[in-house]
């Protein structure tokens, strides 16, 4: 069978449904709804419209020849869905979702968000549908992504502050299932990554993988030939599956998830759940976990606030045992050498989250050489992360960045 | 290798019945506010009327705790909360009174533990078996397999919201009793039971459930006697968590007390 057709529940020894049994009629619902929709041209064709008409796709793909001076001289080019509307890949799967949500006639979406793209992006689908939207974030994600939170106020959703457990992205996506097995007569979870209980790893990875599919075709016009390798960050993994899916059965096509290497791996602050977890299962799926001897999950830490996730889609799980993709982390500094780079050689501002996958394509460009093509998915924009990244260089309240663009080349070269 | 005659719960759940009263079960988390301190609470517990013990395992991600017990399980887990506890408090609970006991158990902890082996030292602590709240039969394989082996009890959930069918399979998979979840929601006290109980127990009996205890959300005697009406037993969680935390062992036994008068009718 082409890895490509696989679906769920089952990734291998991975996936299912591990959920109270309050949530499986709910489940079951929204899994027989998909699979209704799946069937009916009208959904294809709305989703199709609302792409191409309020999204924005297809995205555009941009190559960085100066960026890429950095990259050992490798092509590097990037899928731009920082240019998305809402700003990040997120979007293709809440517009997805909304249409389903309609279908079934519910009327309130809530959705977990670690960085705000996801609770942006999800505000901005209800305020389209015109549906209730709450959204959960954790109370240390509110304060590093305060523009996001004003963002989706202004949206009109509520946005909740979770307070629970390390206060991050895990502890969101608790509160949203809590807030389910209470509402969902009227609420639907849109749950903003590839993992949850089956359906979710195959639905969302289904809405995004249209990124892979229109990036293969474009690299293929743009240099009569596949890329050597695909380099995506991996938080959820929901913007690296949907860029690898097109790829998985093209064996000579390398395919690399960066994960957050936080202070570095030996720190043991970091969240690269595949790269340093174990099988284990967190919410609703059995997958990677970063976990301690008992099976309690541990706190992840990333500068990113997308990637600070203990877990990851069972899919990635599987892709990884399989040998399939490779799964690499990527620290904080690295990450923000790499943000820097891309500001100042293509003047494109990308998000934090998406710079641990630009990072990750210099190392691949230094280690594949000249002939190599290596796309990158742009996630997401940097605009959220002004504030984060003008902290991390000194660069806010009219200081002066100490360094010339010069020293910024140098030192990645 | 278990060399201790397993107690049935539901036979305790029956022995109660005989008496003309419903079953009352107490949940506290082990390791709250320490594990000393939560080996005597479920000790007073069992004094002061419940019938069946349920022992929380205090885990990072409780999906199905509201406010009270989330705050309990973490605090656990700070105060250095390990998984083996469980076994330590089972046992120690188990030499003091003769209560069964059953331990409510997230799973992630028992498939790290290994599930054949966490049946194995649960059985060999003279414990009852388990509550599973975030596995249903159709994903717990393993350990029916393991309580098959070790004649543990299993205890799943049924919900309002389930088909018939899913009810003949929590009937069906279940032993011990059925675990009939009273609203749609999470752990935590409130001021009425949901009229969806009453139906939910009447569906599970038709569906060949033998012992029905309705949970989630009942939080005095009151409610206590209003769910003995029509269910073999009442299950109290955060209640009973709420007086530990507040007045400590005695809070326990005083509000323990308070609900055991509701089992009569
Ligand atoms: C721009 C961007 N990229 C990536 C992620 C990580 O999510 P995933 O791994 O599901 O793509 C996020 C999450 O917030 C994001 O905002």
């Amino acid at each position: 069978m082409a890895l490509r057709d696989q679906i769920g529940p089952d990734f291998g020894d991975y996936g299912g449904r591990y959920m109270p049994e309050s949530l499986i009629a709910t489940l079951d619902e929204l899994s027989a709804e998909y699979e209704a929709a799946k069937q009916d041209p009208a959904f294809a064709a709305e989703l199709a419209r609302l792409q191409a008409t309020y999204t924005g796709r297809p995205s555009i793909i941009t190559e960085a020849p100066r960026f890429a001076e950095h990259a050992g001289g490798a092509r590097i080019i990037l899928k731009r869905e920082d240019l998305n509307h809402t700003g990040s890949h997120k979007i293709n799967n809440v517009l997805g979702q909304a249409l389903l949500v309609r279908r079934l006639g519910k009327t309130r979406l809530i959705a977990e968000t670690g960085a705000g793209q996801h609770g942006v992006a999800t505000a901005t689908a209800a305020a389209l549908f015109g549906m209730e939207c709450t959204i959960y974030m954790g109370e240390v994600d509110t304060k590093r992504q305060a523009l996001n939170v004003a963002r989706m106020r202004l949206l009109g959703a509520e946005v909740v502050p979770v307070k629970t457990g390390s206060r991050t992205l895990k502890d969101a996506i608790n509160e949203a299932f809590r807030d389910w097995v209470a509402n969902a007569d009227s609420t639907h979870y849109l749950l903003g990554t590839v993992n949850g209980p089956h359906p979710f790893p195959t639905m969302v990875r289904d809405f995004h993988k249209v990124i892979g599919e229109e990036a293969r075709r474009q690299v293929l016009e743009l240099t009569g030939r596949l890329p050597d390798a695909v380099a995506a960050c991996v938080g959820g993994g929901s913007n690296a599956i949907g860029i690898f899916h097109a790829f998985l059965d093209d064996a000579d096509v390398q395919l690399y998830g960066f994960e957050p290497g936080g202070h570095g791996i030996a720190s043991g602050k970091h969240g690269a759940t595949l790269s340093q977890g174990t099988p284990g299962i967190l919410h609703g799926t059995k997958t990677y976990v970063l976990q301690d001897a008992d099976g309690q999950t541990m706190e992840s830490h990333s500068i990113s606030a997308g990637l600070d996730y203990p877990g990851v889609g069972p899919e990635h799980a599987w892709l990884r045992d399989i040998g399939r993709a490779s799964y690499l982390p990527i620290t904080d500094d690295e990450a923000m050498s790499a943000f820097r780079l891309l500001c100042r050689t293509e003047g494109i501002l990308p998000a934090i989250e998406s710079s641990h996958a630009l990072a990750g394509a210099i190392d691949l460009g230094k280690k594949l050489g000249r002939d190599a093509v290596i796309l990158v998915n742009l996630s997401g924009r940097g605009d959220k992360d002004v504030e984060t990244a003008g902290a991390y260089f000194g660069v806010l309240n009219g200081e002066a960045a100490t360094e010339s663009p010069a020293d910024a080349e140098e030192a990645q070269s | 290798m278990t060399e201790v005659a397993l107690t049935h719960v539901d036979s305790a759940i029956a022995r109660a019945n005989a008496e003309r009263r419903g079953a009352l079960i107490g949940y506290l988390p082990v390791g709250f506010p320490d594990l000393a301190t939560s080996i005597d609470a479920a000790v007073a517990l069992a004094e002061n009327g419940a019938d069946v013990l349920e022992l929380g395992l205090p885990y990072s991600d409780p999906v199905m705790d509201g406010p009270v017990i989330q705050a309990a399980a973490q605090s656990a887990l700070h105060a250095g909360f390990r998984v083996r506890d469980v076994f330590t408090a089972v046992r120690e609970i188990r030499a003091r009174v003769d209560v069964p006991a059953l331990v409510m158990t997230y799973w992630n902890p028992v498939v790290q533990f290994g599930v054949d082996r966490f049946a194995d030292e649960l059985a060999a602590a003279g414990g009852s078996g388990l509550i599973t709240p975030d596995i249903t039969p159709d994903s717990a394989a393993e350990w029916v397999a393991a309580s098959e082996r070790t004649g543990l009890d299993r205890v799943f959930l049924s919900a309002p919201t389930s088909s018939d069918a899913r009810l003949r399979m929590a009937a069906d998979s279940s032993r011990g009793f059925v675990y009939a979840v009273s609203t749609m929601g999470i752990t935590g006290e409130r001021t009425d039971v949901d009229a969806a109980a009453r139906t939910l127990v009447a569906r599970l009996r038709n569906a060949g459930a033998a012992t029905v205890c309705v949970g989630i959300g009942i939080s005095t005697g009151e409610q206590v006697r209003e769910v003995v009406g029509y269910a073999d037993g009442a299950i109290v969680g955060s209640a009973l968590v709420h007086a530990l935390a507040d007045g400590g062992v005695r809070g326990v036994a005083e509000v323990a007390a308070a609900l055991s008068a509701g089992t009569r009718a």
